[in-house]
């Protein structure tokens, strides 16, 4: 796998430019993500006709039930959808790439763990209910934990290696796991209030969070796409971007930054959301070679389509009751974990 | 949060930290004193001792004891002292007799049981992998009996049947981790890894199951999951004991082969050791061991991650008699917890789990300090 990670982009075919190429699969991509989106929109517990759809786009009429529903529920949940997505899909191609493991990824290395417990911390026992508060805590949890993962992970011979990367990482989900259940068993009340958004939900997130985390969320989407090429650099390992004249621990700060902002904002929008992160940069790794400048923009593509595409089917399956994106990522995602662990070498591990 | 929460009360607190302070003190003392190891021969027997870890075994046995009688005596119902003693070990029928007998002896026994199932249990994986942050609550095996049981729980099923799906649930995650982490042979590496995946799968299936069900039944379940003792009876001490008395064996002879297995796979298979017959072993009494604890205690975590790395830190690489030590250890960790979690915010009784939880974090900066002395 880190053989792989650290090839030179290759143009397969001769006769084609990467930019045609790309140009045609950006196009592929996004109308996967249009599609998505459309059925998000679509589809749910109360069925509404084509005609009523649109009109709740284009001509919106308060009093129409059906065009409410379109209107003030999933369109929020659509956009929270997306917007997670897209957060943890580049953050986890960010992981990857910085960390050249191909295990690192934000649900891995327990940073939404982090995220969701100071989050409940903030929340329920610090008693801080407005979003404006409570979201920071997000943020330095998702700091606080990555910073502990990764220091446990390099402590000892042999560094970070992607095994213990994500056993530390694994060890820290499960300590602020029981963390946080501590907590809500104490008080059945919290409990109940948050094991939704624990199961990671885009339901019926409120648009405060978003409006606030919207600007973090451009900000580090766009920094973290245009430092494609310095992560490009970094694949090639410390000393070879060191004589490339990359000044590795400023690309580091900056990819780490983009990361915990990215993740801290997916919880806060979604809670923890698993799989997203690790899936997508390697799907599209596998369909666009290695050069991290394109994994990026197709990651902040797919990955919404992937939390959408979960979100549809978690509210169609279990008709009319549904599944939380996260459970329905999880239950995709744990096996491609398994899979992608078969395919690497020993010798990776 | 807490405000159903009375103030905690130290004393236990007190007598525990005490103990683990004389605990410290004799480790300290001890650390480079005497004779390694040593040939105890009676006519043509004879058995190698290390007697450092014999020493400090000792040592810890006092502890269990100690921490065993305040278990005994300590509780809602004032028992006075002696008499708790008296009570357990010869009066029978005495007038603490419900109390002493029926609620606390088992209860302690079963907290030293299930802590040295655990402790032995995680021992063995770590030696696998070679990595003291390798335990069964890590890799999905605690996720697979707690996924079978809280859906037992949940959907309404005999409670007597909440053992059995424990139990089976923990064998059959076991089982599936091996299988998927079967490609020409198993690496501890890839097992691991597969382990996290699959634990990351089941924690979705319970993910599931606390939004599905109302909140008053979800509450019960979760309370199991994080791991208790409040059930504790003779009948769950038997099952640990039996379980003991099957597993520990293998898991000595095993502790041999781990030694031989930890050079290297090359060294290993040039020794003679057949590779993956011993590793197929490691898992199938580790996560056997594990699965009994579970099937009595619910998923109790992070006994099994911490104890084993506090045992080799202290006597060096498993042997039978480091074994030992990690079972003891793991009993002292079981019992204290339990004991703080009857006791901190007494009447109200927290699941041991979450005591034990809560040591969790100190033992991973003491991961970090030992294997990087800057930090």
């Amino acid at each position: 796998m880190l053989g792989t990670f650290a090839r030179m982009p290759n143009n397969s075919g001769p006769d084609r430019s990467p930019v045609r190429r790309h140009a045609l699969g950006l196009a592929v991509a996004g109308a996967i993500l249009v599609a998505f989106g459309f059925l998000s929109l679509r589809v749910g517990a109360l069925q509404v006709d084509t005609g009523t759809f649109w009109s709740a786009i284009a001509d919106y009429d308060r009093g129409d039930t059906g065009q409410v529903v379109v209107r003030e529920l999933r369109v929020p949940r659509t956009i929270a959808g997306a917007l997670a997505g897209a957060c943890l899909a580049v953050a986890g191609a960010l992981t990857q790439g910085v960390t050249r493991n191909p295990l690192g990824a934000p649900e891995i290395l327990g940073i939404n763990a982090g995220a969701s417990f100071a989050i409940v911390m903030a929340v329920f026992v610090l008693g801080i209910t407005a979003p404006a508060g409570y979201l920071w805590f997000g943020f330095a949890g998702a700091l606080g934990a990555a910073a502990l993962v990764y220091a446990v992970a390099s402590a000892g011979r042999g560094g970070a290696t992607p095994v213990r990367l994500a056993l530390s990482g694994a060890v820290i989900t499960a300590l602020l796991g029981s963390w946080t259940a501590a907590v809500l068993l104490l008080d059945l009340e919290t409990f109940d209030e948050v094991r939704f958004w624990l199961a990671g939900s885009i339901a019926g997130r409120g648009t405060e969070e978003i409006t606030l985390l919207f600007p973090i969320i451009v900000v580090a989407l766009v920094v973290g796409l245009a430092m494609g090429r310095q992560i490009n650099v970094m694949s090639l390992g410390e000393e070879v971007a060191a004589g490339l004249g990359s000044r590795a621990g400023l690309v580091r700060a900056g990819a780490w930054a983009c990361i915990v902002a990215l993740a801290g904002s997916a919880v806060g929008i979604a809670g923890p959301v698993a799989f997203v992160g690790l899936a997508i940069p390697h799907i599209v790794r596998s369909l666009v070679g290695p050069d991290y400048r394109w994994i990026l923009l197709y990651s902040a593509i797919l990955g919404p389509s992937l939390v959408l595409g979960a979100d549809v089917v978690g509210r169609v399956i279990v008709r009319p009751s549904e599944l939380q994106a996260g459970i329905v990522s999880a239950a995709v995602g744990a096996p491609f974990l398994v899979h992608l662990v078969r395919r690497m070498r020993l010798a990776e591990l | 949060m807490t405000a159903g929460l009375p103030a905690p009360s130290l004393g236990v607190l007190g007598i525990v930290a005490a103990a683990f302070a004389a605990l410290v003190l004799v480790l300290r003392r001890n650390r480079s004193a005497g004779v390694a190891a040593g040939t105890l021969r009676w006519g043509a027997l004879s058995v190698r001792v290390q007697w450092r870890v014999l020493w400090l075994s000792g040592a810890v046995v006092a502890v269990v004891l100690g921490l065993a009688i305040v278990g005994l005596v300590v509780g809602d119902y004032p028992v006075p002292a002696g008499q708790a003693l008296a009570t357990a070990l010869w009066d029978r029928g005495g007038e603490f007799e419900f109390v002493v007998n029926s609620l606390r002896f088992p209860r302690v026994v079963v907290a030293v049981l299930a802590g040295a199932c655990l402790a032995v249990s995680g021992a063995l994986f770590q030696s696998l992998v070679d990595n003291p942050l390798v335990s069964p609550d890590i890799i999905g095996i605690n996720t697979g009996a707690a996924a079978c049981a809280m859906t037992i729980l949940l959907v309404g099923g005999h409670p007597g049947l909440l053992p059995v799906a424990a139990f089976a649930g923990a064998l059959a995650a076991a089982a599936v981790i091996f299988l998927l982490s079967w490609r020409r042979g198993v690496s501890g590496a890839r097992l691991v890894l597969v382990g996290i995946g699959v634990n990351a799968l089941l924690a979705s299936v319970i993910s599931f199951l606390l939004v599905r069900f109302p909140i008053d039944q979800v509450g019960a379940a979760a309370a199991w999951q994080a791991g208790t003792l409040a059930a504790a009876s003779w009948s769950n001490a038997a099952v640990l004991s039996a379980g003991l008395v099957v597993l520990f064996p293998p898991a000595f002879l095993l502790a041999r082969q781990l030694r031989v297995l930890q050079l290297g796979d090359e060294i290993a298979g040039n020794l003679g050791l057949s590779l993956e017959r011993c590793r197929v072993l490691v898992v199938v009494v580790g996560s056997a061991l594990a699965a009994v604890v579970v099937a009595v205690v619910g998923p109790l975590g992070f006994v099994a991650l911490l104890v084993p790395h506090v045992a080799r830190s202290l006597a060096g690489t498993l042997t039978g008699g480091v074994l030992v030590l990690t079972a003891l250890l793991g009993a002292v960790m079981l019992l204290s917890a339990d004991l703080i979690a009857q006791r901190l915010f007494a009447p109200t009784v927290l699941p041991a789990g979450i005591v034990t939880a809560a040591m969790g974090g100190p033992f991973l900066l003491a991961i970090l300090r030992r294997y990087n002395r800057a930090f």
